[in-house]
């Protein structure tokens, strides 16, 4: 195949990712969309491989190393639960920011790669390998955390260091020192140790960064490290001088970065300070004092809640982390099945930011089966509230907290949330009273027509369905 | 040893409420407690013993042993001389009490050595105490039956409509006192399809007679009428004149009033004159609520319904009595969280907490000693106002929330911009501005693709875009075996194993993300 055979390649496979991002405006489309990515991504490998650029003696470690991978990366999609997808995400987007320093490596040791290059095009080469690798590798170890801290294998609790931002910086301005150095190098031999100590800044920082961050922005984190999966492969088509890179790393890029803004709206929060790290510690316990909210809770059972459901017309259902936790979805669809038989008009009202990553509440539900004409954003049904009978939260605390409306003084003033409490009776179904990923008290339970279900969701949603079938 | 909750036949004439129901009595029994009816209590309410019986209650046949074997005694009417005689020396009684205008028998109470708890002077104002508010409940369900007294006496349909037998026009309903049996009334003789207006001295009332449906009238007089704890108080001079007035226009125009106007303490306002009576058509109706204290109307007539000046004048006094059922069970259901507040251990025994300012308010009498009056519940007053207040300010935050940026911020980001691509084009190669432009393209191309995507599949647009950015594999690709002559000093090794292991890192992520994808994408169904 000639160079300008697989150039025209290149193209198709861009135009196709393109449509592939496009199909995902809607369900029916996506499947589509999806299967345009597969088509896009053979054609750009197929014409790469039978291109001028890959001599015969590497077809055999080409077949091998994909074929490895391929059988890793099928079987793990294949078992992993849907409740886990957050932490498949982050693992995904380490292996794509290692790969992206690895092929930066691998160019700069390459003579052959660099004897092109004279003058001011050198120095843009070098730029584009410094960046490059130091983008995969600040993704590679950001990532490798996010995973351990959404499977639970480190602590969700934020990690502040002491004047962290001063350590960033100081961390910023060595990169750009060892940059200048590295630029200045005459060899391999003198630009590698700038280059590994600038590696290892990066693995530092990308660890810092996101162990700073609290639970309950971790889908900020997920699709901000989306985000750098793709300006990392960007950097690299830069480096490689191929345009199909680019592209599909600018079109991750902006699709990730768009993800972090929605995240950050749907919490009210300033992508920096998310970024920055500690949510809530900004302003520890301020709303104290009389926005404490007094009274008590009225506990309800398994069996009322189930008479409360069947009598009503409207029935909401705001899930939350904790129906992930619980795996308690499929139980949740029984139960909106058994009501809609009934002809209770039952609906899913998800917030942006539920659960650990963009769209996690809409996946288990389509798991469990449930008819995404009903799963609503909160915008769609936030008005719908003070028509609803009941409102049953599952698992979810901070995104129905009054406080974000009532209470200027509390640390998640200004973010919108789903104002439950304005239906005729809210449940909130609990293993405890324990605040949420915020650690701010949540005024809804003391509410008048709050009514608190305490237990395990998966334990006591069945207890509910066997009263509702009973 | 649990405590035994009494429970004894109403004895008031007319009274038909009871209370307590079957369905509260398994509650209570679950509190711990025992229960003991006397046998009839709840036949007016359409509750027979047997029922009682099978929720779990004991049934007794006289009153005499129901009030010497309880510890607890719920009761619906204020106890008379005999009952008071009844009541078990050291005993805890719970129901209507009045003290303000019932102090004989709060002396009698005391020299009992009783506990009394008088559901009527629950703070209403605390929020957590609505739950036991047996007044609210109960005038509900009076102003609801008043409207259908009303409708029962009025010779036409309450909602207007046109048939082939003629145009029928819709009654007109004034209602004067909107209180919770007011606004009850309200509620329901707007969704009987009238024309309801009413009118209160507190002007926050309007609101929520809107929202019932209603329309509020207005005194065009500037006074404001709340009177502390959520009632009402009496007017000026100046204020009952303009009031007057509007009352006469209103009588003149409507054909049913409804009047609950009640001040605590006090006779019921005259509202409704006779004049205004005379006035009205013949046909109208009036439900004086008031009738108990003296009626809001001149010519009502207490416990009866008569007709004068050809309009039926209701002043029935046992509007509750009428809906017995309803009454008791709201009533039964107030008592039964009151037994849930004195009983937070769920084991049967009471415990009176006067520290707790809604149990406070409740006791009238504490082991003999009478507490009446409690000192005033101390409440933020301001907070309501606050609290609308805010709604207003939220808009503000939520950046970027659709509208357009500042024109001032734009220039600038054009102005940086253009700097940058100033510098850009000054400095770079011509091949870095190839690609740089395509880079800012697909930038541009992403953004807008992007954002059309539903926010349901956020979760499978990353893991495609993640499948997607695999393309670095191509990077690794190209660097297994490029088509060199040999060039001096290239790793071979080096390259070969960082490419291969490239190629297997982003093969894992490009098989993995597609396959994962799928299997998200076909569970989206409808």
């Amino acid at each position: 195949m000639s160079t300008s055979l697989t150039t025209v390649a290149y193209l198709g496979a861009a135009i196709l990712f393109i449509l592939s991002l496009g199909g995902l405006s809607h369900p029916e489309t996506s499947r589509r969309g999806n299967l345009y990515g597969i088509i896009g991504m053979t054609i750009a490998v197929l014409a790469t491989v039978s291109g001028p650029q890959v001599t015969q003696q590497g077809y055999a470690w080409i077949i091998a190393a994909m074929v490895f991978g391929a059988t890793i990366g099928l079987y793990a999609a294949r078992t992993v639960k849907m409740t886990q997808m957050p932490e498949l995400v982050a693992l995904m987007h380490s292996l794509v920011g290692l790969a992206a320093a690895l092929v930066g490596f691998a160019t700069y040791i390459d003579p052959s790669a660099s004897a092109a290059y004279q003058g001011a095009e050198k120095v843009i080469h070098d730029i584009e390998i410094y960046i490059g690798i130091l983008i995969g590798l600040v993704t590679f170890s950001g990532s490798v955390i996010a995973f351990g801290k959404l499977s639970g294998k480190i602590g969700g609790k934020p990690l502040l260091l002491p004047a962290r931002h001063w350590m960033n910086l100081a961390g910023l301005l060595t990169v750009i020192y060892f940059g200048a150095r590295f630029i200045e190098a005459d060899s391999v031999g003198i630009g590698m140790t700038p280059l590994i100590v600038m590696s290892v800044i990066a693995l530092l920082f990308g660890i810092h960064m996101v162990m700073a961050i609290g639970g309950a922005d971790m889908p900020v984190v997920v699709s901000m490290l989306n985000s750098y999966s793709g300006w990392a492969a960007a950097a690299t088509g830069f480096m490689l001088s191929n345009d199909l890179l680019i592209v599909t790393g600018a079109l991750v890029g902006s699709s990730g970065a768009i993800l972090s803004y929605i995240m950050c709206r749907a919490m009210n929060r300033n992508f920096i300070s998310v970024i920055a790290g500690g949510f809530g510690t900004g302003a520890p316990v301020a709303a104290s004092g009389d926005a404490q909210p007094a009274g008590e809770v009225i506990p309800i059972s398994a069996i009322e809640t189930a008479e409360l459901l069947r009598d009503a017309k409207n029935v909401i259902i705001v899930p939350g982390y904790g129906m992930a936790v619980a795996q308690a979805q499929h139980t949740v669809y029984e139960i909106t099945k058994l009501l809609r038989e009934k002809g209770v008009n039952v609906r899913f009202g998800i917030h942006p930011v539920a659960g650990r990553m963009p769209g996690h509440m809409n996946v288990l539900l389509a798991e469990a089966k449930v008819p995404y004409d009903i799963v609503l954003e909160m915008d769609e049904l936030n008005e719908d509230f003070p028509d609803t009978e009941v409102a049953i939260v599952i698992g979810a605390n901070d995104i129905v907290n009054p406080a974000a409306q009532e209470d200027p003084a509390s640390p998640i003033a200004g973010m919108p949330v789903l104002e439950v409490w304005k239906a005729k009776t809210s449940i909130v179904m609990k293993r405890s009273m324990a605040s949420g990923y915020a650690g701010v008290d949540n005024p809804l339970f003391y509410k008048e027509n709050n009514r608190m279900l305490f237990g395990d969701a998966k334990k006591m949603l069945d207890e509910v369905l066997g009263a509702l079938k009973a | 040893m649990p405590q035994i909750i009494g429970v004894p036949k109403e004895t008031a004439a007319g009274e038909k409420r009871v209370a307590t129901v079957p369905e509260v009595v398994e509650k209570l029994i679950k509190l711990g407690f025992a229960v003991r009816l006397q046998s009839g209590a709840g036949e007016g309410a359409n509750c027979s013993d047997e029922s009682y019986r099978a929720a779990g209650a004991e049934v007794v046949a006289t009153a005499a042993e129901l009030w010497s074997g309880s510890d607890i005694v719920l009761k619906v009417g204020v106890p008379t001389v005999e009952e008071v005689g009844l009541l078990r020396e050291g005993g805890t009684l719970i129901g209507f009490i009045w003290p303000a205008q019932n102090p004989e028998l709060m002396q009698q109470l005391a020299a009992k050595k009783a506990t009394v708890l008088a559901i009527d002077s629950l703070p209403r104002t605390l929020s957590r105490a609505q739950k036991m508010d047996a007044l609210t409940s109960q005038a509900g369900v009076a102003g609801y039956r008043a409207v259908i007294e009303a409708a029962n006496a009025f010779g036409r349909f309450f909602n207007g409509q046109i048939t082939a037998a003629g145009k029928v026009p819709p009654a007109k309903v004034f209602i004067a006192g909107a209180g919770v049996a007011g606004l009850a009334a309200v509620g329901t003789a707007a969704s009987l399809g009238a024309i309801v207006r009413a009118n209160d001295t507190r002007a926050e009332v309007a609101d929520q007679v809107v929202s019932l449906g209603g329309e509020f009238v207005k005194v065009d007089y500037a006074e404001e009428g709340s009177g502390g704890g959520g009632y009402a108080k009496v007017m000026s001079e100046g204020f009952q004149n303009a009031q007057r007035e509007m009352y006469a226009r209103q009588a003149r125009e409507v054909d049913i009033i409804i009047t609950t106007a009640l001040i605590p303490g006090k006779p019921a306002p005259r509202l409704i004159t006779a004049e205004m009576v005379q006035s009205m058509k013949p046909g109208s109706v009036i439900v004086d609520m008031a009738g108990e204290r003296g009626g809001n109307c001149e010519l009502t007539e207490a416990g009866k319904a008569v007709v004068k000046h050809g309009v039926t004048i209701i002043g029935y006094t046992d509007l509750n009595s009428r809906l017995a059922k309803q009454s008791s069970t709201l009533y039964a259901t107030n008592l039964f969280r009151l037994a849930e507040e004195l009983c937070k251990t769920k084991d049967g025994v009471i415990n009176v907490n006067m520290e707790d300012d809604a149990i406070r308010g409740l006791t009238v009498i504490k082991d003999g000693g009478i507490t009446w009056p409690p000192p005033p519940v101390k409440q933020a007053a301001p907070r309501p106002a606050a609290a609308a207040a805010k709604p207003a300010e939220k808009k503000g935050h939520g950046h970027g929330g659709g509208g357009p940026i500042p024109a001032k911020a734009l220039a600038i980001l054009f102005g940086v911009g253009a700097l940058a691509f100033w510098f850009i084009g000054a400095y770079a190669p011509a091949a870095f501005l190839g690609h740089f432009t395509v880079f800012v393209l697909a930038c541009f191309i992403g953004y807008m693709v992007v954002w059309n995507v539903t926010p349901a599949l956020h979760t499978p647009l990353m893991s495609v875009t993640n499948a997607i950015s695999s393309i670095i594999c191509i990077g690794a690709l190209v660097q297994v075996a490029p088509p060199l002559q040999d060039v001096a000093g290239r790793p071979e090794g080096w390259i070969l194993g960082l490419a291969v292991t490239g190629i297997a890192l982003t093969a894992i992520n490009m098989f993995g993300g597609f396959a994962v994808t799928r299997r998200m994408l076909e569970m989206f169904r409808k």
